[in-house]
């Protein structure tokens, strides 16, 4: 399985990224930077970080990029595409995935590990894990906090869209608890926490193994 | 003919009904502890102030709007979008 991990001017965990998906999943992945996707690859995560600087709004700017007209296609083609922290801000302002991702309501930046329960396992990043499950991964952002009007809400919930959300509190003020959504297919997903960097004991945690697990076993079905 | 240059302020601010904690804080913090209490709300935003030739103050604003929504310069689900031209450079 070819894996591609677009790097923008910014990105962060990039490498950490492809470390993952290279030394522990075993799997062909390439960082790409973002003016050079040229290939065909069977699935896509864009990173971390505040690439072009969090200008004009996070992930906006890379929304116009290359490599995301590429995700775009990957996309439609129901290929994995997974957004990270910045990435799920790309994914929103690009259009994949519906929604606001405004500033924390506590005006600081979250830094933390966070327990989260997983609410829809039809996804590419959630089917290898049992729906209501509760997992642990970190945080670590200034605009997480997922907004929609109420309408949209209600229709991402009974849509079973509605991938991930925070328990035990709600560390940035995000609508409903919401910490991940996919697209109506579920081969698009965004999420805030972090999991490559709770993918190895010696980080503190493993449960975005899982994550990057089920995007292997969405490609096998 | 060389059209003239029209001043136009594009400013982002989010909808009433996504809170804006940076204006609360504003109001709450600075505000209303040092007295002003006459002051009932406060809503920050972002100010972009560009330049853009047109053929007039309508097709100056036109150009920006459509601009804004071809490049989603705001994001329609969280902001609103406020456009002020002005003539002169």
């Amino acid at each position: 399985m070819k894996v591609a991990v677009v790097q923008f001017p910014g990105s962060n965990c990039d490498r950490d990224t492809v470390h993952v998906l290279k030394n522990s999943l075993k799997l062909d992945a390439k960082l790409i930077w973002h003016n050079e996707f040229n290939e065909a690859y069977d699935a896509v995560v864009l990173p971390g970080g505040f690439s072009f600087g969090d200008h004009l709004r996070a992930g906006i700017i890379a929304a116009h990029s290359p490599a995301t007209k590429a995700v775009r296609k990957m996309a439609a083609e129901g290929k994995p595409v997974l957004g990270i922290c910045n990435g799920f801000q790309i994914l929103i302002e690009a259009g994949l995935l519906p929604g606001a991702l405004l500033r924390n309501t506590t005006l600081k930046f979250v830094c933390k590990w966070t327990n989260l329960q997983v609410e829809a396992n039809n996804t590419a990043f959630t089917c290898a894990i049992e729906k209501g499950s509760k997992v642990r991964m970190p945080i670590a952002h200034n605009e997480g906090r997922y907004f929609a009007d109420d309408e949209q809400l209600d229709r991402l919930e009974t849509a079973g869209r509605i991938v991930m959300k925070y328990v035990d509190e709600n560390p940035t003020g995000t609508s409903r608890g919401i910490a991940a959504i996919s697209n109506e297919d579920g081969n698009v997903v965004g999420m805030m926490p972090h999991p490559e960097r709770a993918s190895d004991p010696a980080l503190g945690g493993v449960d975005g193994m899982k994550i990057f697990e089920s995007m292997l076993e969405w490609t096998k079905c | 003919m060389v059209n003239p240059i029209f001043s136009v302020e594009i400013i982002i601010s989010n909808k009433p009904r996504a809170r804006d904690p940076e204006g609360e804080t504003i109001i709450r913090d600075l505000m209303h502890k040092s007295g002003f209490e006459s002051i009932k709300e406060v809503r920050t935003g972002k100010l972009l102030s560009i330049r853009i030739e047109a053929t007039n103050e309508a097709d100056a604003r036109d150009k920006v709007v459509a601009m804004c929504n071809d490049l989603r310069i705001y994001n329609p689900v969280a902001h609103s979008l406020n456009v002020r031209v002005r003539p002169g450079n």
